[in-house]
């Protein structure tokens, strides 16, 4: 029997059918054996019947991606065994329903006739029937072990022992399919009676419930599966019980609530919304010293009224953010040029999604760091920042706050789908290492005088002007959207135009010498490698355990993971790689597909990297899909650009 | 005596700039901007808890016209930019000066939702029924068929009534006052700054250069059989449009029927005052505030989030506890 170090599970059904559930509860039964978890969630716009899918890592070490090559699958439907079974390892398990082990493909009315008309030519190759026996027998051929599972029998059973109805019964089909892969895993019930308290937030009669199911499912396995060798086992570690479990929506938002957040606004869009709900179900923040703040969070009618709603909380000095995707993003344009050139600091959080226009609203893409650099007319400063994992998450969400008080600019932190529907376990955040700058406040002394207004725009060394916040005795002044003097007062005089615009781009000098190197770019890998990565965002997950993968080859390779966006860390990039370009080839790696990072290097630093690695089906990169590209790069006469394909996701 | 009118003219000296104004002459924009600086030292406010948000056209320069904090916004945005205000620091006296194209245009979106929320401000449309700014073309309250002197043809739309719109959205507070009527106009403003709620004031008014139909001598009785002025006050008449708090759905129906015959009303008559007030409605800073203890006491503008040493003063145990792994 060997011990699993590295498990690679995936659940996979109907939305609706509780795919999410039975993943949480997964993940938490490992975690509870003090595994390492890295999940991660495919699924529709739809509410209930598409197929969706979670995959759920588990390891003893801290993990950075997720895999597509999975080592045991549990099934809910058919279409689940059509969609993925091409992509169980050899050798790998992969539970279903018995009734789902014989149904016609055609019968598969959600199957994208695509990946319908592959498989038919797979199938076809083989003399096999259309339908998921061909399948399964395709998947037998290349040692993949079946474990059909007569889930009726076992819900049957509880609803017997608990003189409770059949329909109630079948509620804990999730649960009996998780049940019946741990046992399989041979991971003792105790962590997974421990997670389903935590699954089901200690609501005692369906606990009672589950944990019943539980025994059931594991006795069912044991009688079903005697004569099978599982050469799986997971192997629990102690571990430290202050770790959570957490996903890039609630990190961002526990960053903000960290960071003093009072007010969000948002309209509902996907994968922006959870961010914005977990903060409606957190009003309340408490205080290290004793009774709580409240933050507002407020739904409004589009994503214009979003952005200016959030800018006039923040004239008011209220830390104030909003957070949307793509679609909404354009839409708050005309917001983040006014808030540019008033010096708002306000926050925007970009969760994007593929795109243009409505484009694949639940699927990832890194398709608007162009979009968030230049979006609106005119020119005025901003900061962009872009976090590669959860941990960055919660501080960037936090730190966004300083730089939009300290430069008085908007700041938009990018993140992405992939970031927002990847859960992990992880350390629990450290709040007292953040630290809050709320930057050039003006806070008058003594009787302020009502009459006579502040130049709230005074035009300094630094472009940095001294802000009173409206309501202020002794602060009155005006702001407009029009180009303006000192008190704010609209102009169109050519001169004070000159010093204004000037002042304004003065305050990104500023940033850009006074953000520290570690907050623009992180290095990560071998020193002197033959190869650089140069990644952004979320991306930098695959590439990191695709390194150590490399290393293990005998490939050295090191990744320049930028951080901030803009202003463009040009020097600090210039220094760093126009010795590794010495060294040898320098690649990009980004979700997109006009390499929009890459273009952008060319443009800050004439630089321009000798490969680009691309992909943009939607999906989140792999570790996996990055070894060929980057092995056939190593070796050198690969192609300048490498898109990442997989039909199967 | 002496003494009090002395006080009123230094409590309205403390409203008053000394920029230029680039109205054109004889815009009722200056009734409006008159009236409302009386509005505001008579009710005793401070300059600096005073914030007019202004939208974008001639109306939305009326802000740059009052000492006081001035936010000049984008074009019918006026709103949710009050809206983050008003709800970030309850303490301020919230009020907007926009256009009819403002608002019930570009803007209507927030101008319905707006209603829906029924947040503490007084919206001040300044209704000429024209872009004055763009030279003079058709706004949302000008009716189909009226060519005004700048359009080719004449007005191709249907024109939206505000005060129905108003109700129909949830304001709370709705109103008509003349710019010309600088008296009644200050009782107005006045009245619907009081109101807690969100307060709608249609302000007819002329434009002197691009509405050449309904002009000061218009609005004067011109053009009437009697000669009378169209304008009247409707409180000096027996239409009340006070709807009591906890009114039974029998009373509310009859005022919302009256009213809409009020707020349909228009050409040889057209009425003033108070059309529609419903007494008793939450506004959203209560609501917010009677879920959210915290929120009364230390409302966004107020929160203290750092202690001296800069640290953060949010303890998140409570969230990680809730997401813990055991």
């Amino acid at each position: 029997m060997a011990l699993i170090t590295d498990l690679a599970w995936r659940i996979g059904g109907p939305q609706g059918s509780g795919v999410d559930t039975a993943a949480r509860f997964f993940a938490r039964s490992c975690a509870a054996a003090g595994l390492h978890v890295f999940g991660h969630r495919e699924y529709y716009s739809n509410i209930m019947g598409r197929h969706s899918y979670y995959d759920v890592r588990v390891a003893d070490h801290p993990l950075t991606c997720h895999r597509n090559q999975v080592d045991f699958m549990a099934s809910f439907d058919a279409e689940t065994l059509a969609r993925h079974l091409m992509t169980v390892a050899d050798g790998g398990w992969l539970l279903h329903s018995e009734r789902d082990a014989d149904v016609p493909l055609r019968r598969l009315s959600m199957l994208d006739e695509r990946a319908a008309g592959d498989l038919a030519a797979l199938l076809d190759e083989r003399g096999l029937a259309h339908s998921t026996a061909g399948l399964l027998e395709l998947a037998a051929e290349r040692g993949v072990h079946a474990l059909p599972v007569d889930f009726g029998s076992v819900t049957g059973a509880l609803a017997k022992e608990l003189g409770i109805t059949q329909a109630r019964a079948d509620r804990t089909l999730n649960t009996v399919s998780v049940a019946v892969c741990c046992a399989a895993l041979g991971l003792d019930r105790s962590h997974l009676v421990r997670a389903l308290d935590r699954v089901f937030r200690g609501r005692k009669p369906i606990v009672e419930l589950n944990t019943h199911a539980i025994d059931l499912a594991y006795r069912y396995a044991v009688d079903r599966f005697a004569d099978r060798t599982f050469h799986l086992r997971l192997q629990p570690l102690s571990h430290d019980h202050s770790r959570i479990y957490v996903n890039g929506s609630e990190v961002v938002a526990m960053g903000k609530m960290a960071a003093g957040l009072a007010f969000q606004t948002y309209y509902p869009i996907s994968p922006a919304t959870a961010e914005n709900t977990f903060l409606e179900r957190h009003p309340r923040v408490a205080n290290r010293s004793g009774g709580e703040q409240a933050v507002v969070v407020v739904q409004t009618e589009d994503e214009i009224a979003a952005i200016t709603m959030a800018a006039g909380a923040a004239l008011t000095g209220a830390r104030a953010s909003t957070a949307t995707s793509g679609p909404g993003f354009s839409l708050m344009t005309e917001g983040l040029g006014w808030a540019g050139i008033n010096e708002v600091p306000l926050v925007v959080t970009l969760w994007q999604r593929g795109g243009p226009s409505t484009g694949l609203p639940t699927r990832t893409e890194q398709g608007d760091l162009l979009s968030a650099l230049y979006a609106g007319h005119g020119e005025f400063p901003r900061i962009v920042i872009a976090s590669s994992d959860l941990t960055e998450a919660f501080t960037d969400a936090a730190q966004a706050f300083n730089y939009a008080e300290r430069y008085q600019v908007p700041v938009i932190h990018l993140m992405d789908k992939a970031l927002s529907s990847t859960t992990q376990t992880l350390p629990r955040f450290d709040t007292g290492a953040l630290s809050i700058d709320r930057g050039r406040l003006y806070r008058p002394d003594g009787r302020a005088p009502e009459q006579g207004s502040f130049p709230r725009f005074a035009v300094t060394d630094d472009g940095i002007s001294p802000r009173p916040v409206l309501g202020q005795p002794g602060g009155m002044h005006w702001v407009t959207g029009g180009e303006h003097t000192e008190d704010g007062r609209v102009t169109e005089d050519p001169v004070v135009r000159e010093q204004q615009m000037e002042k304004r781009d003065r305050k990104l000098e500023v940033a850009a010498a006074e953000i520290g190197r570690a907050e623009k770019v992180a290095v990560y890998g071998a020193d002197g490698a033959a190869l650089t990565v140069v990644s952004w965002g979320s991306t930098k997950g695959a590439v990191l355990e695709a390194i150590d993968a490399l290393a293990g080859q005998g490939i050295a390779v090191r990744l320049v993971q930028v951080r901030l966006l803009w202003p463009f860390p040009g020097p600090e990039l210039r220094e760093l790689l126009a010795g590794a370009d010495a060294r040898g080839p320098m690649v990009t790696v980004e979700l997109n597909r006009s390499g929009q990072f890459a273009r952008l290097l060319g443009q800050q630093t004439g630089l321009r990297p000798a490969h680009q690695i691309v992909k943009y089906n939607g999906r989140p990169l792999t570790a996996a899909e990055l070894l060929g590209p980057l092995r056939r790069i190593a070796a050198g006469g690969a192609e300048p650009t490498t898109v990442v394909r997989n039909p199967w996701e | 005596m002496a003494t009090a009118t002395l006080d009123r003219r230094q409590a309205l000296k403390q409203f008053r700039v000394d920029y230029a104004n680039d109205w054109c002459p004889g815009c009722g924009d200056f009734g409006i901007l008159g009236a409302l600086q009386q509005a505001l030292a008579g009710m005793g406010l401070k300059p600096h808890q005073v914030v007019l948000v202004g939208g974008i056209g001639c109306s939305g320069k009326a802000q740059y016209y009052v000492n006081c904090y001035g936010v000049h916004t984008l074009h019918g945005r006026p709103l949710p930019f009050a809206t983050g205000i008003k709800l970030a620091n309850p303490e301020l006296t919230v009020i907007i000066v926009a256009g009819d194209g403002d608002g019930l245009g570009i803007g209507a979106g927030h101008f319905v939702n707006a209603g829906r929320r029924n947040v503490d401000l007084t919206y001040l449309l300044f209704n000429n029924e024209v872009y004055g700014l763009t030279q003079g073309q058709g706004a949302p309250t000008l009716q189909l068929g009226l060519q005004t002197k700048s359009l080719a043809e004449p007005n191709i739309q249907e024109s939206v009534n505000g005060p129905s719109l108003a109700y129909a959205s949830g304001f709370t507070w709705i109103g008509r006052g003349y710019s010309y009527d600088v008296r009644h106009l200050v009782s107005m403003i006045t009245r619907a700054v009081r109101h807690r709620g969100l307060s709608f004031l249609d302000i007819v008014q002329p434009c002197p250069t691009y509405n050449d139909l309904h002009d000061r001598a218009w609005f004067g009785g011109a053009g009437t059989d009697s000669g009378d002025s169209r304008i009247y006050d409707v409180e000096a008449t027996d239409y009340d449009g006070r709807i009591a708090a906890g009114a039974d759905a029998r009373d509310y129906r009859a005022k919302v029927a009256a009213f809409a015959q009020k707020a349909l009303e228009w050409g040889d008559r057209i009425p003033v005052g108070l059309l529609l007030e419903r007494q008793g409605a939450v506004s959203f800073g209560d609501r917010v505030g009677g879920r959210l203890q915290p929120y009364r006491t230390q409302p966004p503008a107020a929160r203290v989030i750092a202690d001296d040493s800069g640290r953060p003063t949010a303890d998140l145990s409570a969230a990680f506890d809730e997401s813990g792994v055991d």
